[in-house]
């Protein structure tokens, strides 16, 4: 009589593993979608938008300037952090470089000299000539840029996202600012 | 009234059926040497992870994980709630007490062989707690939500970008988004409250549960070897030929240290206080020189020194490497001597490593790799090195400042560190050299040419020149002296002196 049991209850416990097992794939699958949110918003492009950093005329011709935005990519509950730097340097005319704060190197934000005509890294002693170049330090490359334009008498940057050696100011391809 | 405590107390363990694991537990029994007070890290540690997870929970009551309110919850922490700015203090002194105990704990089960046969797996989720500890040493910083947190962040996405190939997800993964915000907080607050500190307690508990099933490690003598075929027989022996019951033998050593290791840390926030917050998380203020929390400096100043070419490899091997290299270790090493005495190898390599971190973090109290940005500003040339000196020369100097070389070249004792002091460049280098020097850079000095009209070069350089002791004189082109004399006694002309 028993081995027709056991084999039966053996057989329940069996398919309770299975059926176990299945709900664990279903509940997973919205889990790991759910977590891997962030990254997969980012690969679809949607980290960008093109936003002014104001009127042209705020940037006088030869100079480097801070300017600051609100990041296009927000909530309300971000506080100060979606005030976001950068650094403009108006070549001549609609010429332009935008650089992004943060140093090349580790990210920490880099301070413009006008003096000597180098931004200066506090954290690691990154140096980067007027241009991005880098001059000196840690860094492998020059100053992220982000892609500009000027439309309307406004300076305007495609931003939103945090640049470091493997995510770029600007997102999208084919963006010639982001050379060092 | 005693007979009715028995009573409730019997009602439990009825239900309970908790006496005989407690009470062997309290009498298992210790290696008479072991009884010692080199064994009481452990304990401390854990006493420090109570204090922990005790004064998190009560700054949980009004710290609030959002990005817009954090650091106004945090003020409101030190300033307006009573009391609050102490247990805030305790919590930051826990932290690094917490670190601190469990690197000295790990250091002295190193030093006693304690990892090796039969408690190999008690090391490997022992490296696994101090890698938890430093997670929660990172996150806890995070909490802070302030200007040092808000860079930290910044630092730890530029390393996980420079993973190869799949860096940006791994960026956007860590942010919780495309940049530092409100979802980077929230989700850091998640590790630090819930994940971390969960996996914690559930590994401390097997870890503690192993020491109770296989015993203290028992003091190491030279000469007696680890053996697996014999190695429990003869731990049996000695814990129960020289051993006593851990309670009382042993325990009174914890507990007079743990005391002692919560007064300090009481006593050390009461004194120093609450960490920070610093400054608002607002990236838009620049004028900022971040630095992360005690424990993580070493790594900091290690980032300055590292090439630019291994940096990459080297923050993302090296830790494999070390990770890897640890919990290994009770695999090629898990037999044979266990007394310090007879490993050098060991003891060398902890040294160290020990030597190394420390000179790290002490450089990191310095930072000689970074600019100080307001040198220039801030710090005047020394009347010395202007009295007696030819409008030019002054001029020069009045250039040295303007131009930032003081953020990164001292002269009299202050400035940078970045390059070399120039208080006796010219001893060093001759007019020629500073002038290429000046414009041309190298060396891991930017190039000053396009920021320099030839007018303030001959300025600088020529101040530059008077910088040499007063009884040494300034280096001189040899082949020019005589070329000059040569010509001098050629034609019978004075050229004069160089320039």
């Amino acid at each position: 009589m028993s081995d027709s049991e056991v084999s039966r209850r053996q057989f329940f416990v069996k398919l309770g593993v299975v059926l176990n097992g299945l709900a664990a794939v279903v509940l997973a699958t919205p889990v790991v979608g759910y977590l891997l949110a962030p990254m997969i918003r980012g690969k679809s492009g949607d980290y960008h938008k093109w936003i002014s950093l104001g009127e042209l005329d705020e940037f006088p011709e030869g100079q480097t300037r801070l300017a600051k935005y609100k990041n296009p990519i927000s909530n309300p509950w971000d506080g100060e952090t979606d005030n976001i730097p950068c650094w403009v340097r108006r070549v001549q005319g609609e010429q332009f470089q935008v650089f992004a704060i943060n140093c090349a190197h580790l990210g920490c934000p880099v301070r413009w000299f006008p003096q000597s005509g180098l931004f200066m890294c506090p954290c690691h002693g990154g140096v980067y000539y007027q241009d991005g170049g880098r001059a000196s330090g840690p860094p492998e490359r020059g100053l992220f840029e982000y892609k500009y334009k000027v439309e309307g008498g406004h300076l305007m940057i495609e931003a939103g996202q945090l640049p470091t050696l493997s995510t770029t100011a600007s997102l999208r391809e084919g963006s010639k600012g982001c050379q060092g | 009234m005693p007979g009715l405590i028995q009573k409730i107390g019997d009602w439990f363990e009825q239900r309970l059926k908790i006496a005989p694991f407690v009470r062997t537990t309290m009498e298992h029994p210790v290696p008479t040497k072991s009884a010692s007070w080199f064994y009481v890290f452990g304990s401390a540690a854990l006493t420090v992870f109570i204090i922990q997870i005790f004064t998190g929970i009560m700054l949980a009551l009004i710290y609030v994980p959002s990005a817009g309110e954090a650091w106004n919850s945090l003020q409101y922490l030190n300033h307006g709630v009573m009391l609050g700015w102490f247990l805030r203090a305790v919590h930051g002194w826990g932290s690094n007490f917490m670190v601190a105990i469990v690197l000295i704990h790990m250091v002295q089960v190193a030093m006693f062989g304690a990892y090796k046969f039969p408690r190999e797996l008690t090391w490997i989720i022992g490296v696994f707690l101090l890698l938890m500890t430093l997670g929660m040493a990172f996150t806890g910083q995070v909490m802070r939500f302030d200007q040092d947190a808000y860079w930290g962040l910044g630092i730890g996405a530029s390393i996980c970008g420079r993973v190869p190939f799949i860096g940006a997800w791994v960026v956007h993964l860590l942010l919780g988004g495309p940049i530092i915000a409100g979802d980077t907080l929230s989700r850091f607050f998640a590790f630090h409250v819930f994940v971390i500190p969960g996996l914690l307690i559930a590994f401390v508990s097997v870890h503690l549960l192993m020491v109770l099933k296989l015993g203290i490690n028992e003091w190491p003598m030279p000469g007696r070897l680890v053996r697996r075929a014999t190695y429990v027989k003869e731990y049996e022996e000695l814990a129960h030929k020289d051993g006593m019951p851990f309670v009382p033998g042993a325990v009174w050593k914890d507990m007079i240290f743990a005391a002692f290791i919560i007064f300090s840390v009481m006593a050390c926030a009461a004194y120093f206080g609450p960490f920070g917050p610093s400054g608002q998380p607002d990236p838009t203020i620049v004028q900022t020189i971040p630095k992360p929390d005690f424990f993580f400096q070493w790594l900091y100043a290690l980032l300055a020194f590292l090439p630019p070419a291994m940096e990459t490899p080297a923050l993302l091997i090296g830790p494999v490497v070390i990770i890897g290299f640890l919990v290994l270790m009770p695999f090629f090493a898990g037999e044979g001597e266990k007394s310090w005495k007879r490993r050098p190898i060991a003891v060398v390599t902890i040294l160290l490593t020990a030597v190394t971190l420390g000179t790290l973090t002490h450089l990191a109290g310095y930072t000689p790799w970074s600019p100080i940005m307001n040198a220039w500003s801030g710090d005047p040339v020394p009347v010395q090195y202007l009295n007696g000196r030819t409008p030019l020369e002054r001029q020069g100097s009045a250039v040295f400042q303007e131009k930032q070389c003081r953020n990164c070249h001292a002269i009299g004792g202050t400035g940078g560190e970045r390059g070399p002091a120039l208080d006796d460049v010219a001893v060093r280098k001759t007019n020629a050299q500073l002038v290429r020097q000046v414009v041309q850079g190298g060396g891991n000095m930017p190039a000053y040419g396009k920021n320099l009209n030839p007018a303030e070069v001959d300025a600088l350089v020529s101040f530059l020149d008077t910088l040499h002791p007063p009884n040494q004189p300034a280096a001189r082109d040899a082949a020019r002296q005589i070329s000059s004399e040569t010509e001098h006694f050629a034609t019978g002309t004075s050229t004069g002196e160089k320039k």
